[in-house]
């Protein structure tokens, strides 16, 4: 267990040691997040299906999953990917193993507090913030603080010349969610009130999409594309003008989110026009990571985290052609508030983001525990179950969002809407099930790795060997 | 050292982020100050009280120490007739006031001198409490809502408003808001009818000073159910409520709304132990066919959880 490290010499941590413990953290929380998602989707399709206690209210566990996917999963598998990536992009060791083990137990721990308060129903009142402020202040100064640190301190002993652009993002990365953070949580702590309330909630839910989950996201592509196929980046200039694109353009439309409240019309405006401006970063990089794959597209097929890395490199076509329209006026209107936001959040977030980290995950894990992959026939399961289970999730919400949003241009009785969206919340439930048992199998499949998976030499790639299983 | 190429991005980078909060957290910023809050602004804030969520007055989110609503239909002093009925919001000795009363700059700068001036809001004391009520005023020949404070100008203490009021003519709105928050309700359910259609349906938008001083505004963003900004407008039926409350399909059958049968307690309004494995039972029979008519639903308990979140759904939602 990597928990005796804690306390031990920095020196004396193997290389890697908080990396595989914020990898397994990940996965465990995305269990338990995709778990909730699943019991909440029944919910919706069936809801008589347990009742009559709070802690099985969908109210009360409807954010716990969101929380959990967030700040467990997602978020869990970027620190674990930083922790192996920067200190390999910059040719030397990562700043402070000790100061990432702490982090990951830290992180943990503060986040179980956070999410059991919550399902207890003790809560900000304020979506993505809904933690509450003593939590808040455990996240910044636990969480967010230590990583930046260490991802920082990394990038500043490089013994490399230059930044690699995937440094570039981890690095500004954690320094723009501390502030997004802190802007976000002020409400909360500084008693702000009304619509500058809701509108910094809302400042916060944007930006830690779009200047943390996806960015994020999209650099670990930038390592794990070329690590794998063995050809360099396409264009290192290009994924410049994906980084600053996004800095200079993506952390101002926070108020498309808002397009119905009583905001100031010029706000929705600008909002409106940036949100458009994100094609400019998206376009960057898909074409960067696709011509990166020139002549190795045998590998899509061949080999499983390429496999998780392009789908979500490809997933993140329809994400940003969708995102960026349909925060414009003339769509927002008849769409703002229907499911088909909600199926547009779980392909940001389910989609290209947790593919990408897949594969990043699987990779870093097998090269840190020098263990090859245990099963490849558990892998294949659990990409066809989360993909397919995804496109289910995806493709019936949007449908039930249209069907939503027609209803409520054309007046319909709302009940009638349900009616006609129950279907979908079937299928939803269905998809989400899917996801879910994809997790565990890879949740088995990694723990299986690190106990019996066949050991990689010196010297090699795990994805170089061939499968013994 | 030669170049550092991240000491000039560091820079850049901070320039950029600096900009764009600028523009997006600077500029927003001195549209919402200037906004004037409306009566429905005021009245959100005098019925919520300082703060609905986790808070010094209430950690565990169960709605401690709120400000009470009540409608008054006599004087509390004189024991006089007001008609038509009141309404007026009773903070009892030690709850926190509302951010409106607290910081006069929430409610704009012309409302916040009408409530200061006119209706004498600074010499409220929470220590002692106090009894606000809305009241309406002129400013330059246009007419203002603002906060008067009862207590100075009439001399209403929160003890004898509560008795004049009863039972029965007090709404515990603020901690109907509170189950609100901590239920769930808003991700189903939204309080904020779009500027289109909506309109037809779900009522008017709420407007810019509706905001001023509430806390958390929970409005909601993902609308899976009927949005309830002016419900009571539609459906004023308590008993309606009730058995919509305690399971949806007593009175909407394709509701997928979940059952809040918890939010009765352990007893109800007369002492006894509530039997829900019982009611369960004759539901069942009644969903088969065995049983005509569904159970009775319990009488819920006056300090029950349902009964606020009625009160706030029938006092504020309008």
């Amino acid at each position: 267990m990597l928990i005796k490290y804690l306390f031990a010499k920095n020196e004396d941590i193997p290389a890697g040691s908080s990396s595989v413990f914020f990898g397994f953290s990940a996965i465990f929380w995305f269990v338990v997040g995709t778990g909730l998602g699943s019991f909440n989707a029944a919910k919706l399709a069936f809801p008589d299906w347990v009742t009559g206690s709070e802690m099985f209210a969908f109210g009360h566990m409807r954010q716990v999953h969101v929380l959990a996917v967030i700040l467990g999963w997602i978020s869990m598998a970027f620190a674990m990917t930083m922790m192996y990536m920067t200190p390999a992009l910059g040719n030397t060791k990562l700043w402070s193993e000790k100061l990432g083990l702490w982090n990951a137990f830290l992180w943990n721990v503060g986040l179980s507090i956070g999410l059991f308060l919550l399902w207890m129903g003790i809560t900000s009142g304020r979506e993505y913030s809904d933690l509450i402020w003593p939590v808040d202040i455990v996240i910044f100064f636990a969480v967010l603080l230590p990583l930046g640190v260490n991802v920082w301190m990394t990038i500043a002993h490089r013994r490399t010349q230059g930044i690699y652009i995937t440094n570039w993002f981890f690095g500004t990365c954690t320094f723009m969610i501390m502030v997004v953070f802190a802007v976000g949580q002020s409400p909360e702590l500084f008693n702000l009130t009304g619509l500058t309330e809701a509108y910094m909630t809302f400042w916060f839910a944007h930006n830690v999409l779009g200047l943390w989950i996806t960015p994020v996201a999209a650099a670990i592509a930038y390592y794990t594309i070329p690590k794998l196929t063995g050809n360099p980046l396409y264009s290192h200039r290009i994924g410049h003008l994906h980084f600053w694109s996004i800095i200079a353009f993506y952390s101002t439309p926070a108020s498309h989110h808002l397009m119905s409240a009583p905001l100031p019309e010029w706000l929705k405006s600008f909002a409106s026009v940036e949100g458009v401006l994100i094609l400019i970063p998206a376009v960057a990089f898909v074409a960067n990571i696709l011509l990166t794959m020139k002549g190795k597209w045998s590998m899509f097929v061949e080999n499983i985290e390429t496999k998780f890395s392009i789908t979500g490199v490809l997933l993140a076509i329809p994400l940003n052609m969708q995102g960026g329209f349909q925060q414009t006026r003339a769509i927002n209107w008849y769409i703002h508030g229907t499911g088909w936001i909600v199926a547009h959040a779980h392909l940001a977030l389910l989609g290209m983001s947790t593919f990408l980290e897949i594969a990043a995950v699987y990779f870093g894990l097998q090269q840190i525990l020098r263990r090859k992959l245990y099963s490849l026939a558990l892998a294949n399961f659990h990409y066809w179950f989360v993909l397919i289970g995804f496109c289910i999730y995806w493709i019936s919400m949007t449908i039930a969002g249209l069907i939503q949003g027609a209803g409520k241009i054309y007046e319909v009785p709302y009940i009638d809407v349900v009616v006609a969206e129950h279907p979908y919340m079937i299928a939803r439930w269905v998809g989400g099930t899917m996801v879910f048992t994809g997790n565990l199998v890879w949740l088995y499949n990694m723990y299986m790795t690190a106990r019996e998976g066949t050991v990689v030499p010196a010297g090699r790639y795990a994805h170089e060997m061939a499968y013994e299983r | 050292m030669a170049f550092q190429q991240h000491k000039l991005g560091a820079a850049a980078i901070g320039g950029m982020l600096g900009l764009s909060m600028c523009i997006t957290l600077m500029f927003p910023s001195f549209d919402f100050r200037s906004a004037e809050s409306t009566w429905v602004g005021l009245d959100k804030n005098l019925s919520n009280g300082r703060v609905i969520g986790f808070s010094y007055e209430d950690p565990l989110v169960i709605g401690a120490n709120k400000p009470i609503t009540v409608i008054l239909d006599k004087d509390p002093k004189t024991g006089e007739k007001i008609d038509p009925p009141m309404r007026a919001y009773v903070y009892k000795p030690g709850v926190p006031f509302a951010p409106a009363v607290r910081h006069p700059a929430n409610t704009g700068p012309t409302v916040s001198q009408l409530s200061l001036n006119v209706g004498r809001m600074a010499e409220a004391s929470e220590a002692e409490g106090a009894v606000f009520a809305i009241n309406r005023g002129e400013v330059n020949g246009k007419d203002w809502d603002y906060i008067e404070n009862l207590t100075a100008l009439k001399g209403w203490t929160p003890a004898d408003t509560l008795r004049a009021a009863t039972d029965e003519n007090t709404r515990y709105v603020g901690k109907g808001k509170t189950v609100y928050i901590t239920e769930g309700c808003w991700w189903c359910h939204t309080l904020l009818p779009e500027q289109t259609q909506d309109w037809q349906i779900f009522g008017a938008p709420p407007m810019l000073g509706d905001f001023n001083g509430e806390m958390p505004t929970a409005f909601g963003s993902d609308r899976k159910a009927p949005d309830i900004l002016h419900v009571a407008s539609r459906n004023s039926s308590r008993e309606w409520m009730d058995m919509h409350f305690f399971n949806p399909r007593l009175v909407q059958p394709n509701s997928i709304m979940p059952r809040f049968d918890y939010l009765w307690g352990e007893t109800d309004a007369h002492g006894n132990k509530i039997d829900f494995d019982k009611w369960r039972t004759e539901y069942k029979e009644y969903r088969a066919g065995i049983r005509i008519y569904p159970p009775e639903i319990p009488e819920y308990a006056g300090d029950s959880e349902v009964r606020a979140l009625v009160d706030w759904i029938l006092t504020s939602l309008k």
